[in-house]
């Protein structure tokens, strides 16, 4: 474990045995939402967005789908670290508090593949010769 | 009642008695906006995103209920949701600048800087004039466009 020197300690990660990971995650992902949401955020306002075809026009530009769909892990990673941290801090029951933790993690999963699964819809629509909802 | 007696003995962090000041302000909206997009923002994404391809017809319905439905006979019922779309929008913004702004001040605070009292101030201020500002600016330009065309 290194219990002897601080770097010992740090490298031991502690009695959790996940040290920094969830922090460092938090980070990371956090970069990653600068990016990406900014970039969405500025094709919301240049887009029309009442017009249907104009957006899946931009939507299915491989790079912007690829865009979309790393925005997508990097954006429900992230709230899954957050509300994880919110629930642990205000959330005092045993019982109600793995509840919480359970839906959030199939609030997260299941956004994240629903999302993801969307937008390959959008993109592969066409290739597979159907209309937009066809799929 | 703590908290009401003078004394010069810290008090206890309990929000009911604690002296609101800017950087435990940002820290609490931090959490606040972090909620909102997490849950509202995250959906309305992920509805948005479904409706995109499920077709013109999802999309329209949509766009119908989140912001402005076209029918001339459009009834209560969207006229009501179209204005609670708006104000959620509205507030997913204020979300979005706040937790940007306020992330960004937690990315200076991990690299060990600001902590100093006035500069801790001015920073957690400045998140909130930044939020505000940032979202009436957002604001004023998409109805000015909604206006022209």
């Amino acid at each position: 474990m290194g219990n002897g020197t601080r770097l010992g300690r740090v490298r031991g990660l502690g009695s959790s045995h996940h040290g920094s990971a969830h922090w460092l995650q938090q980070r990371l992902t956090a970069l990653g939402n600068i990016l990406l949401v900014g970039f969405l955020f500025v094709s919301f306002l240049r887009l029309p967005m009442t017009d249907h075809a104009a957006v899946l026009r931009w939507a299915s530009n491989p790079t912007v789908a690829l865009a979309l769909i790393l925005m997508t892990v990097s954006v429900f990673w992230h709230l899954r670290l957050g509300l994880q941290v919110m629930i642990e801090d205000y959330v005092h029951g045993e019982a109600t508090k793995l509840l919480s933790l359970v839906l959030l993690n199939f609030y997260a999963i299941g956004g994240a593949a629903y999302g993801i699964f969307a937008i390959v819809r959008i993109v592969l629509a066409p290739a597979a010769g159907l209309a937009p909802g066809g799929m | 009642m703590a908290g009401n007696e003078p004394s010069a003995r810290p008090r206890a962090p309990h929000l009911q008695v604690y002296k609101w000041g800017p950087a435990m302000a940002v820290s609490i909206f931090h959490r606040v906006s972090g909620d909102g997009l997490a849950i509202v923002g995250g959906l309305m994404f992920l509805w948005w995103l479904g409706a995109i391809a499920a077709g013109p017809d999802a999309y329209n319905a949509f766009i119908a209920c989140v912001w402005h439905d076209p029918n001339p006979d459009a009834g209560t019922f969207h006229m009501v949701t179209n204005l609670v779309g708006k104000i959620v929008l509205i507030g997913l913004t204020w979300a979005f600048f706040q937790h940007l702004f306020s992330g960004l001040r937690h990315f200076v605070l991990d690299a060990g800087a600001g902590y100093e009292l006035k500069t801790n101030k001015l920073w957690s201020t400045l998140v909130f004039v930044g939020s505000i500002t940032a979202t009436i600016a957002v604001w004023l330009y998409i109805f000015a466009e909604t206006l022209n065309g």
